[in-house]
């Protein structure tokens, strides 16, 4: 997924961003591919993702088509993940979304050893991915550089506000709401946590990383970058 | 996509959650309206935002008195108490904001979702780059700010004339009407997208050409451009020839994909690749 490869911060600001996800090749292996995929997102949940991802039907946050209006003093913040792996019904691309590096390198060694056929991919720091490999005794096959924004930056809005945008690459998260966002974990309206939550149902595949988000939001609460 | 103006309470929740700021509430009609001409077709307000399904008359009334008393209901953000978004056929040309918009509609062309193309996240597979090739993606528009066809255009006849190859089963290389001069189909060049990926593919020693090539077309375009540069790695997993080219131009890559190798073709009808030979570098 290009949409996890261009998150704007510092291999350092991805200490708590590591996506593992599995995808099949057109004419290659995408055939009876779907039970493959479901066990990749089965397998994911023991180790304790913070999201997963089914690039059709969305993330484990998602929104409610019918919401009950007491939803606005009791919203459900819970990730299902489970549901995410029920409601896989088509080939796609999927996705498990760590905040720890030791069970992302636990997911991706049982991964290995499933060996699933599919091509799996990490998206995070150089650094995280190569200790993932390392530590699953893998060596990479090939390897996606992202080199940052260009062009008509002048366009783009401050550091904070593009670090959670660009967690959802295919620009779902609207910088707009991520600059409220932040202005009502600033004037003390929302935690990080529910503010984490919103931008998170707007991700239709599934990678937003809730957890970075609350830390961002938990820093720009303090300091605007 | 629009907004159905009978059941809308320009509650104004949506202006927010419109990527490229397109939905504003009207202040003749107060009702939140749709600048067609910025909408990307992108279904972010439709998929993305909760529904409820109120009585409009009454939220409308409720909102009415609570602003005399300048009092705002404080609600979810990312709810439409009236379930006003109404999704419309689209037809050609506009069609194709939303197959580059809308990232759970797969584009026909490649049967891939998102920006439609898998790059080098199946390259174990697919062997789409090989050793002594660099893949580039050269991505427009995101985040947030969009892009029109016309600008693309600037940089596909750029890259035709320095006599790239174009990746076949990419969305943007369907709809050039001459792969031999990069020109895209006319009828399309004003749409407004998300976002596209122009994807090519070169021997290595032509990567920093490539590189200086992209820093001058996007002076031209009027938005961002970020580029992915995808390597086959050597024998040890490792990359040690364009990293190098890339720093050396300045670049110091804090984020990758890695592909870590375990797949592999399954499907019995499909043809092996070749098998490379990996050296240590």
């Amino acid at each position: 997924m290009t949409n996890t490869l261009h998150r704007q911060g510092d291999a350092e600001s991805f200490r708590d961003d590591i996506i593992v996800f599995a995808m099949c090749a057109r004419g290659k292996n995408d055939q009876d591919a779907l039970p493959k995929l479901r066990k990749f997102l089965e397998m994911a949940v023991p180790f304790g993702p913070i999201n997963l991802g089914d690039a059709r039907h969305g993330g484990a946050i998602r929104p409610c088509k019918n919401m009950n209006p007491t939803a606005h003093w009791n919203r459900d913040r819970t990730p299902h993940l489970d549901e995410v792996v029920a409601g896989l019904d088509a080939v796609t691309t999927v996705a498990a979304v760590f905040d720890n590096m030791e069970k992302a390198k636990q997911f991706v060694k049982a991964v290995r050893e499933a060996d699933l056929g599919m091509s799996i991919n990490i998206s995070s720091s150089m650094e995280n991915a190569e200790g993932c490999c390392e530590a699953a005794g893998i060596k990479r096959h090939s390897v996606g550089y992202s080199l940052g924004f260009e062009g008509k930056t002048g366009k783009l809005p401050n550091t904070q506000v593009l670090e959670l945008m660009t967690m959802c690459g295919h620009g779902m998260v609207a910088g707009s709401l991520a600059k409220k966002m932040i202005d009502w974990v600033k004037e003390g309206r929302r935690t990080p946590e529910e503010a984490a939550s919103y931008m998170t149902r707007f991700c239709s595949c599934g990678v937003f990383n809730p957890s970075r988000a609350q830390r961002i939001l938990e820093e720009a609460r303090h300091k605007t970058r | 996509m629009r907004i159905d103006p009978n059941k809308c309470v320009a509650c104004g929740n949506c202006t927010y959650v419109c990527p490229m700021g397109a939905i504003y509430v009207d202040p003749v009609t107060n009702r939140s309206t749709i600048d067609r001409d910025e909408c990307v077709e992108c279904y972010s307000c439709y998929n993305g935002l909760s529904q409820e399904h109120l009585n409009p008359t009454l939220v409308r009334t409720l909102r009415g008195v609570l602003k005399m008393f300048r009092i705002r209901f404080d609600p979810e953000p990312d709810v439409c108490p009236t379930a006003a978004f109404q999704p419309e056929d689209l037809t050609w040309p506009r069609v194709v904001r939303r197959a580059f918009s809308d990232p759970r509609v797969p584009h026909e062309s490649t049967g891939v979702e998102g920006r439609g193309t898998e790059e080098v996240k199946t390259n174990d597979v697919s062997g789409r780059v090989k050793v002594g090739e660099v893949g580039f993606t050269i991505e427009f528009g995101r985040p947030g700010v969009g892009v029109r066809f016309r600008d693309i255009n600037k940089m596909t006849v750029a890259l035709a004339g320095a006599g790239v190859e174009f990746e076949k089963k990419n969305p943007i290389t369907t709809l050039l009407k001459d792969k031999a001069t990069g020109e895209i189909r006319d009828d399309i060049l004003n749409e407004k997208i998300m976002s596209a990926i122009v994807e090519i593919k070169v021997a290595i020693d032509r990567c920093e050409e490539v590189i200086r090539l992209v820093w001058r077309v996007e002076k031209e375009v009027d938005t961002v451009v970020v580029l992915g540069v995808g390597v086959r790695c050597d024998a040890n997993g490792e990359d040690a020839i364009v990293l190098p080219v890339l720093k050396k131009l300045g670049y110091d890559p804090q984020r990758a994909k890695t592909n870590i190798g375990l797949g592999r073709i399954t499907n019995p009808d499909a043809v092996e690749a070749q098998p490379e030979t990996l050296n240590a570098r």
